[in-house]
């Protein structure tokens, strides 16, 4: 990279940018930017979360009854795989900042495992409603609804459960790009900001889950 | 201009930004600010000459009712619907909200923070990319048919319409991406990368323009892009949101669209005003009078401007307590723009002015914006905009402040960097005539335009009334104007990349870092990295030997 | 102030539209006066201290009471502006009790109306003078939007909802509505004729739908009707296909007609008066369904002037 740059300020380390003074000012940066990042993530589901109390407002009996079918015990374990996977993406990071290389490994594995049964547990789900018709708008198919209009639920639930499951699936991908860093042994307490920022964005997911699991699921 | 006349031209030798690597690869990896910099300028120009051709072709078919060229009818009404359609999408997504920060402000914002890069180079780039991979999609819906919604892409008729609406969303959705990460990444530069001595409020006003303008970009841009999701899957898949044929609400549509959309201004405008701060202090050789208000109002505009989008939909249906308050918030948004106009002229008070091109594009900025803006006045005023709204008026309104403002301070700016950014010096004397054609041509093109509205003529009209006729004629000779003006200042640029002087490190005296680098900058910008002791814009000296080679 | 009235807008059809004009026109003078003063001090500047060597400027940063003196009074100035724009508004919010009241239906790209008697009319709609009618909307397909330049109107309809939008008419004549809101290819010629007639008139064309068939031979009459009922917007005369419209109109009289599903038909009177009042019973090849029906909103009367009109296209 930047000779004159290093030749001026004389260091060595390969992690550090040639734009940046100081590691912290580099880790800081990163930081921010990865709040920003899920700032516009959470505008992103925002849109969907406004559209979605609109139209509950609109026809808030095709909505109750929609929801009845789906299945709250399955929502509700995905709910608790993907508070697990938070706690062990946190001692992901806390392994990394501690240099316990072999631990971040199977942390980050353990991460990844709690997202695949996520994903398996909502194929499930979409399998069952594929097979009764409950889909998104021209597709539903859905037969003796006593009230109109119930495919706009479902319209939500595969937007919002999509576009979450896309971010659960960028997630696995990330960690899985962490998984091997991490076995070449890239990240210890001198440098472990990529960890530190998936986290951040793993949390993120899981938080919106929690808001989806009971927007979704326990319409009341 | 006497204290730089004797500044030794640089060595043609010398490496430079241009130079330090070759090859088309070289430029397609960079990772330089300045580069990519660059590279938006050229991507964006041509957006802008495309968006410009598809302006003239509308002129064109309103220069009489029966759209005759030469004794021939030049289009019929589904090709005009489309013009317009394309000029707007063209004009709004492709050319001005990436614009002036994504071309200028990559080039020149480092810079002026005494930076040796953005916080995320290799971000940078990817937007570049992202915004090539949008304009492809782009240019494939009008190659395979064009669109015919208006720019706007209201519902129902965006659902139902048979034209590429898809592949046109699809590519807004992209170029919406692009524009968050560049916003992003200033945000972050602005935030962490300002040189050892600069605080807030020793940065350049254009700094604090570009980060009240990327506020927006991060927090409004993803509620178009979900937005846009919406109206693709309600298209193809009728989930029904937004088609009232299945139990979905068009006005929600608007609602969702112009939430993003009236901040978009704001993002198109933000940045002008930012370019307009920095070249009336520099050509004024004076401080900046009321730094902090001038740099508050960017930021008030930037969240004030988040809270009145329903001011585009005061006959739409909303219940009548919305309009109302939304006009209100109109109204006080509107105060800190003319904070920054009076800034201005206070600065300009008791100066020392020179009247080069960029002085020249200030000052035609600080006319035309005002009469956008106050124009925009007589829009928020409720019962006047049940008459005006969806007439000319609003055209009128709203190419003075894009046109006549951001365009206008854009190409203030691109004079005024020109010199760091190519280190060639382009004709003072053709940039004037063309300014001067410019201001003409642009004026008798929509002045016109607001009679028109007033009088009653409707907007997205092919057919109009005989009555129209001889302002619309006018209109069309305006913009003929214009062009000419525009393609003469087009000429004066690229011509200066052929043969012209070089330029010196600070040919107009300016205060701020980049000025003290060579012109065109080395690859990591300065040699010696800049510690700030005072802030900008201090004329109290006269200029300082800083500029010597 | 007049001749700014005269210039700028179109003639003021009621006392709303007369009003607004007051204010229009106040804003006109109160934009002109902060412009006149913006460009005064810039030409002012560029002139009074246009550079000149060795000058070097003052350095003042800012200034408490200037920075509060041009923030202030600009508010001040608006919030009047905001409460004479919302008196305006609101008062023309809620149409009055005893207005007439017409039905509007919006349809890519005609108007039609439907008085409280069950009279209907397309692009075409009489009113009395002096009294106030209230337009309730809905449209069938997109959104559309009612503008009357001269009562200083303007409503969107909107597919799904009914909106409504009212005046009092105060000057007898010819008043014209544009579809203001961008609604597809025909958006531009979307146009109805609103005649605000003296209360005598009124009640005549009520109940006979006008006088001109009198004075004017069917054929001639027939004409009239194409351009005020519609047919024109989707219909030519000369043989021409408009896109996304109908057959045009020459030459069809006594011809063979290949309707869609390979039958042909001789376009004599009867295959015009079921074309127009049940369109769909026969489509012509090539077209698409689109026509509306006319069942109910022409009279007898038209129905032949019609007929006549395009029997005297035939080639
Ligand atoms: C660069 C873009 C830009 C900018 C900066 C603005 C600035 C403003 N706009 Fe504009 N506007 C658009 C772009 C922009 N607009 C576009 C694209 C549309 C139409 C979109 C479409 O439908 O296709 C639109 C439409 C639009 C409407 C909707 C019209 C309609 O469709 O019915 C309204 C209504 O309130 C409005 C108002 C304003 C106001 C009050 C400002 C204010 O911010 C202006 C503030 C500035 C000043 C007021 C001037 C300087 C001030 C002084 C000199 C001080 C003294 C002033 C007073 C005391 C009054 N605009
Ligand atoms: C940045 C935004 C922007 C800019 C710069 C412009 C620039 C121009 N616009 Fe645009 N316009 C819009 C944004 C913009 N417009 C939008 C959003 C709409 C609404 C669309 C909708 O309703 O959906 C609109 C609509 C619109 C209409 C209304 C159409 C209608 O409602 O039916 C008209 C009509 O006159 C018009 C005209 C022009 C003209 C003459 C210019 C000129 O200023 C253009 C000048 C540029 C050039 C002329 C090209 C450059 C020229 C050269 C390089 C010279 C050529 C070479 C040589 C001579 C050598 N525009
Ligand atoms: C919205 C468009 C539209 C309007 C308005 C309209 N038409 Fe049509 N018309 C059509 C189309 C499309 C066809 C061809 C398809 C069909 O047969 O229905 C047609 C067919 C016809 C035909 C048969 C022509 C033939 O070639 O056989 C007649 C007659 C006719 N219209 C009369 C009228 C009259 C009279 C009016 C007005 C009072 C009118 N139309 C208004 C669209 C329209
Ligand atoms: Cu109907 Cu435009
Ligand atoms: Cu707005």
């Amino acid at each position: 990279m930047s000779t004159t740059a290093q030749l001026v300020q004389g260091h060595h380390d390969p992690t550090l940018q040639h734009h940046f003074h100081t590691k912290e000012q580099q880790f800081e940066t990163s930081k921010l930017g990865m709040w920003l990042f899920l700032a516009t993530e959470i505008l992103l589901f925002g849109g969907l979360f406004v559209g979605f109390a609109l139209m509950q407002q609109k026809y808030p009996q095709a909505f109750l009854l929609a929801h009845h079918h789906l299945d709250r015990s399955l929502g509700a374990l995905n709910t608790v795989v993907l508070l697990l996977s938070s706690f062990t993406m946190v001692m992901a990071v806390w392994a990394a900042q501690t240099s316990r290389k072999k631990l971040l490994v199977w942390l980050l594995l353990a991460t990844m495992a709690c997202a695949f049964i996520f994903l398996g547990v909502k194929y499930f789900e979409y399998s069952h409603k594929f097979h009764e018709g409950l889909l998104p708008g021209k597709f539903y198919s859905h037969k003796g609804d006593t009230v109109p209009n119930q495919f706009v639920f479902f319209s939500f639930y595969f937007m919002m459960t999509g576009l979450h499951g896309i971010h659960i699936l960028g997630g696995i991908g990330a960690i899985g790009w962490l998984v091997i860093r991490a076995l070449k042994g890239d990240f210890d307490a001198n440098y472990y900001t990529p960890v530190d920022l998936i986290g951040l964005y793993w949390h993120l997911v899981d938080l919106i889950w929690i808001y989806l699991f009971p927007l979704l699921y326990l319409i009341q | 201009m006497a204290a730089v006349a004797h500044v030794p031209a640089q060595a043609h030798a010398q490496t430079n930004y241009l130079n330090a690597q070759k090859g088309v690869w070289s430029w397609m990896t960079t990772v330089d600010h300045k580069r990519i910099g660059i590279m938006y300028l050229s991507l964006i120009s041509t957006s802008f000459f495309l968006g410009g051709i598809f302006a003239l072709l509308i002129r064109l078919s309103l220069l009489n009712p029966k759209h005759m060229v030469f004794g021939k009818v030049i289009f019929d009404a589904e090709t005009y619907n489309r013009i317009f359609t394309l000029h707007g999408v063209v004009m709004v997504f492709l050319f001005i909200i990436p614009s002036i920060p994504a071309a200028l402000g990559n080039f020149v914002l480092p810079l002026m923070l005494g930076a040796k890069d953005v916080a995320f180079p290799r971000l940078n780039l990817l937007s570049l990319y992202i915004y090539f991979v949008g304009a492809v999609f782009g240019i494939a819906a009008m190659v395979t048919g064009g669109v015919d919604t208006g720019w706007t892409f209201y519902t129902p008729y965006s659902t139902t319409t048979n034209s590429q609406v898809t592949l046109m969303t699809m590519a807004a959705f992209i170029l919406g991406f692009s524009s968050i990460f560049t916003g992003l990444n200033f945000i972050a530069t602005i935030h962490k990368l300002r040189a050892p001595g600069m605080g807030w409020f020793q940065m350049p006003l254009f700094c604090w323009g570009i980060y009240a303008t990327a506020i927006i970009q991060v927090l409004a841009t993803p509620v178009l892009g979900i937005t846009l999701v919406l109206l693709m899957l309600e298209r193809s898949f009728q989930i029904g949101i937004f088609d009232p044929r299945i139990g979905g609400d068009p006005v929600l549509f608007q609602h969702f669209f112009w939430f993003y959309s009236h901040p978009a201004v704001y993002i198109m405008i933000l940045p002008g005003m930012a370019i307009i701060s920095e070249i009336i202090p520099t050509f004024s050789q004076k401080t900046i009078f009321g730094y902090r208000s001038i740099a508050f109002s960017s930021v008030a505009i930037a969240l004030v401007g988040f809270l009145v989008w329903g001011h585009h939909m005061f006959v739409s249906g909303q219940s009548p307590l919305a309009s109302v308050i939304f006009s209100f918030l109109t109204f006080l948004v509107a105060i800190p723009s003319g904070i920054k106009i009076f800034n201005w002229l206070a600065t300009m008070w008791r100066g020392n002015i020179k009247l080069d091109a960029p002085m020249l594009y200030a000052i035609s900025f600080l006319l035309l914006f005002s009469i956008g803006g106050l124009t925009g006045i007589f829009l928020g005023a409720l019962s006047v905009d049940i008459h005006l709204t969806d007439t000319y008026f609003v055209v009128a309104h709203f190419h003075y402040v894009m046109m006549g403002g951001t365009v206008i301070a854009f190409i203030a700016g691109l004079h005024y960097w020109w010199p760091k950014m190519t280190g060639r010096m382009y004709s003072e004397k053709i940039a004037r005539v063309a300014c001067a054609l410019t201001f003409i041509g642009f004026n008798v093109t929509f002045m016109s335009q607001f009679l028109l509205g007033s009088r009653g003529m409707p907007r997205r009209y092919y057919n109009y009334l005989d009555q129209f006729q001889p302002l619309h004629a006018f209109s069309t000779y305006g913009s003929w104007i214009l062009g000419a003006g525009l393609g003469l200042t087009a000429i004066c640029l690229l011509s200066s990349l052929r043969k012209a002087p070089d330029a010196p490190r600070n040919p107009w005296g300016g205060r701020t870092l980049e000025w003290t680098t060579q012109s065109p900058p080395i690859e990591h910008n300065f040699d010696v990295d800049p510690v700030l002791t005072h802030g900008p814009y201090d004329y109290r000296k006269p200029l300082p030997v800083e500029v010597e080679a | 102030m007049n001749w700014m009235r005269s210039l700028m807008l179109p003639m003021a059809g009621s006392v709303h539209a007369r009003e607004m004009d007051n204010f229009y026109i106040f804003l006109v003078l109160l934009t002109t006066f902060f412009f006149v003063l913006v460009a005064g001090l810039t030409v002012w500047s560029v002139v009074r201290y246009r550079r000149r060597p060795g000058v070097i400027t003052p350095h003042i940063t800012d200034n408490m009471g200037l920075e509060l003196t041009w923030s202030v009074i600009p508010l001040l100035i608006l919030m009047g502006v905001f409460f004479w724009g919302v008196r305006g508004f609101l008062g023309a919010t809620v149409a009055p009790g005893n207005s007439l009241e017409i039905t509007v239906t919006a349809k890519q790209w005609v108007w039609s109306f439907e008085y409280p008697d069950g009279t209907r009319t397309v692009n075409e709609v009489h009113v009395p003078v002096g009294k106030p009618v209230r337009f309730v909307m809905g449209s069938q397909d997109v959104l559309h939007s009612f503008f009357v330049p001269t009562m200083r109107v303007k409503q969107d309809v909107v597919p799904g909802r009914y909106t409504d939008v009212w005046f009092t008419p105060d000057v007898e004549g010819l008043h014209r509505v544009a579809c203001a809101e961008y609604c597809g290819k025909g958006h531009s010629d979307m146009a109805a004729k609103i005649y605000v007639d003296s209360q005598e008139k009124y009640q005549h064309w009520l109940e006979e739908g006008g006088d001109e068939w009198k004075s004017i031979s069917p054929v001639a009459f027939g004409k009239l009707l194409y351009e005020s009922k519609g047919c024109s917007t989707c219909h030519t005369v000369d043989g021409s296909r408009m896109a996304g419209g109908g057959p045009s109109w020459k030459g069809v009289f006594g011809r063979m007609e290949m309707m869609s599903d390979h039958k042909q038909y001789l376009a004599d009177e009867n295959y015009i008066r079921e074309s127009i009042l049940n369109p769909q019973a026969k489509i012509v090849m090539g077209y698409e369904p689109i026509m509306p029906t006319y069942q109910g909103l022409l009279r007898d009367r038209e129905l032949n002037a019609l007929i006549a009109y395009i029997k005297s296209l035939r080639n």
